[in-house]
């Protein structure tokens, strides 16, 4: 008998508990890209702390957050590579940044210590094209008289799967390199002239990491994180940097995101600036089906823009200047409308 | 409980034994729909796998619809993969893995023929059953493992020590200097079809050992007994004997190769591009593929040529199957002709 009423208690106050928490959950659903995951759920994590409220993000790559989002099925997609202006206009949707990022070229070559090896988007392309085959070649020991390159194969590495990274990699590469731009071009997904694929970040890294004299190109996070060598590159203005948070936030400050929030970050003017830069975004519609839902999105979003940027830099991703972040919010409060034709209320 | 009490009048009593021992009754006495139940699931579990194996086909050629329209059969032999362009053409991945599963096989098939017949005719007594676990126990390994393993511990092995020196070798020489020619860097068709032999061994080697040890020693024996060599009964006993169960356990470890996916996207170097027919070479599997590109790809063309992939894949696993049920009728028709 004493065990009956126990068990009813129990069942009692797990239901109270439910309720209780049927309550108070709304929850937020996305889709998308895996290059910001870690930092979404990082700020999910501190969100749900903070306000009850739960973030379910799958990171599914960004191609398939975009179909996620056109069929419906979640609040708001994600991508690494931004939807142009006309295309936004077709599906009804708007897209806005939340973190920078960088993409760097990696290297394993005898004697090359990380940040000595130099660059340039021409000299990278040609060597993704096949032309520069060796390290000995010309077009790099003129850009590295100090260095003692070897008289051996390069062997390029890429990404074999479809990613965001390679988007900007290959955007980068259309806009230093004309042969590249006529024989391969940009995208998530190329028909790569040679070199091995590697799975992900991760992928590319151990091959890297295991083949002697490859190059390849990785997030920032994982060439730090895994202490790569990784190779300086020449910008817009001429100047050889390295890549580094600071650098990253150059390009995005060189910029004009005021008309739209449709910008690619590579080869971006000013001093400093990292040449492969590259922003991520969320799509969510202008009119939602359920704008409560899409409320709840935005307020996830505001609330890590003023609380989140410690959690990115510790990620190794960028913070938005916050006069970007401002002209999200504004963007937000005259795009984004319920049926009625009232700004949804994010605040 | 009321089971038990139902199967009560069927148990045999002492007076009626005699007339049971004929034909079973033709039907059930107390729940005459039981069998109508039991024979209807049984039916339904057999179509309803016809049914998904035939909704598969539906779905897959109704995915690939636009590229088998925008292609034809022009895709199987089109090695163009540019998804830039939006041009598609499946030839690459085809040719991987065709010739990673044929790799495979030419070394697993010995490999576990040999295997199986040290397990049933050589080796004693006392390593048999620890042997015979081992081997099964290397089938459970996830594919994942062997990925990783390939990737990080042979391909580099493979490349020193096998390609750097055939290089060095057979440098300039007119048919083997293309034949191991690529990236001194042990990714490509090679390795992958290593990785995929190691996997399919264990396979192939314990359904060999199984059938080995169904034939009957009176045959062994009197082959024995006629003064045959080991290697002779089981080349001319054993092996014809079992031929039915041999080939089911290479078609076994063939399916497996051919649909691996993780182990080979490790080590195949997933490159789009037919540069040469040596071994070395970077390359692609249809599985590969797929698994690569799928969640990026955009809808369309891009999607629907890895549907028609699929399908291509599809094909080829049940030409397979198709194939070995063919040559097995074949063996059997030839039977009592050849002695």
């Amino acid at each position: 008998m004493l065990k009956y009423q126990t068990l009813v208690r129990a069942t009692a106050a797990v239901a109270i508990a439910s309720a209780a928490f049927a309550a108070t959950a709304q929850d937020i659903t996305g889709a998308g890209a895996t290059f910001p995951a870690p930092v979404y759920a990082k700020w999910a994590d501190a969100y749900n702390k903070a306000t009850g409220a739960r973030l379910n993000y799958q990171s599914v790559g960004s191609g398939a957050g975009i179909q996620q989002i056109r069929a419906k099925t979640v609040d708001f997609g994600a991508s690494d590579m931004p939807l142009a202006d006309d295309v936004l206009a077709k599906d009804g949707l708007m897209q806005f940044p939340t973190v920078i990022g960088g993409v760097v070229p990696v290297v394993n070559v005898k004697g090359v210590a990380p940040g000595q090896l130099k660059l340039t988007g021409q000299v990278l392309g040609d060597i993704y094209l096949g032309k520069i085959a060796k390290w000995s070649d010309p077009a790099l020991k003129s850009l590295n008289p100090g260095l003692a390159l070897p008289d051996e194969a390069i062997s390029p590495v890429r990404r074999a799967d479809g990613s965001g990274t390679s988007f900007i990699f290959t955007n980068y590469l259309s806009k230093t390199n004309a042969d590249w731009k006529a024989k391969v071009g940009e995208g998530t997904a190329v028909n790569w002239p040679t070199g091995a694929g590697g799975k992900g970040n991760e992928g590319v890294a151990a091959f890297v990491q295991r083949l002697p004299n490859s190059i390849g190109y990785v997030e920032y996070a994982y060439a730090k994180q895994n202490k790569m060598t990784y190779a300086l590159l020449k910008n817009r203005d001429g100047n050889f940097v390295p890549p580094d948070a600071d650098n990253f936030k150059a390009a995005a400050a060189g910029a004009d995101w005021s008309k739209t929030f449709f910008q690619v970050l590579t080869d971006q003017p000013g001093k400093d600036a990292w040449p492969i830069s590259g922003a991520t975004f969320i799509l969510v519609y202008k009119a939602p089906e359920k704008p409560v839902n899409v409320a709840n999105a935005l307020k996830f979003f505001d609330w890590a823009y003023a609380n989140g940027d410690k959690m990115a830099d510790d990620l190794e991703y960028v913070p938005l200047p916050a006069a970007v972040k401002d002209l999200v919010r504004k963007s937000w409060a005259t795009n984004v409308k319920d049926s009625g034709g009232k700004a949804l209320a994010w605040k | 409980m009321s089971t038990i009490a139902s199967a009560q009048p069927y148990l045999p009593e002492a007076g009626t034994r005699a007339g049971m021992r004929g034909r079973p009754p033709a039907a059930r006495r107390v729940w005459p729909w039981a069998d109508a139940l039991f024979s209807v699931l049984a039916h339904g579990a057999a179509w309803l796998t016809l049914a998904l194996l035939a909704a598969i086909l539906v779905s897959l050629v109704i995915g690939a619809a636009p590229a088998i329209r925008e292609y034809g059969l022009n895709f199987l032999w089109t090695s163009e993969w540019d998804p830039v362009q939006n041009r598609y053409g499946g030839l690459v991945m085809i040719y991987g893995t065709l010739m990673t599963s044929f790799i495979a096989l030419v070394i697993a098939v010995p490999v576990s023929f040999g295997i199986a017949l040290f397990l049933t005719e050589l080796s004693p007594t006392w390593l048999k059953r620890p042997l015979g676990t081992a081997i099964e126990l290397l089938a459970a390994v996830p594919s994942i493992v062997y990925g990783m393993w390939g990737l990080l511990v042979f391909s580099p092995i493979l490349a020193r020590f096998v390609q750097q020196p055939l290089q060095a070798a057979f440098h300039g020489v007119p048919l083997l200097g293309p034949l191991v020619s690529g990236p001194p860097v042990g990714i490509g068709l090679l390795s992958a079809g290593i990785i995929l032999a190691i996997m399919v061994i264990p396979f192939i080697a314990s359904v060999m050992r199984d059938v080995f040890d169904v034939t009957p020693p009176m045959l062994k024996e009197s082959a024995y007994a006629l003064g045959s060599t080991t290697w002779e009964v089981v080349w001319k006993v054993v092996l014809p004997y079992t031929k039915t169960g041999v080939v089911g356990g290479i078609m076994l470890g063939l399916g497996r190769a051919i649909g691996e996916t993780m182990a080979v996207t490790f080590v195949i170097g997933n490159f789009n591009q037919l540069h040469s027919l040596s071994l070395f070479e970077a390359a692609n599997s249809i599985t590969s593929a797929l698994a690569n590109e799928f969640g990026e790809a955009a809808q369309g063309l891009h999607q629907a040529s890895l549907i028609y992939l699929g399908l291509v894949l599809f094909v080829i696993t049940f030409v397979v199957l198709a194939g070995s049920k063919i040559l097995l009728q074949q063996l059997k028709k030839r039977e009592g002709t050849v002695a």
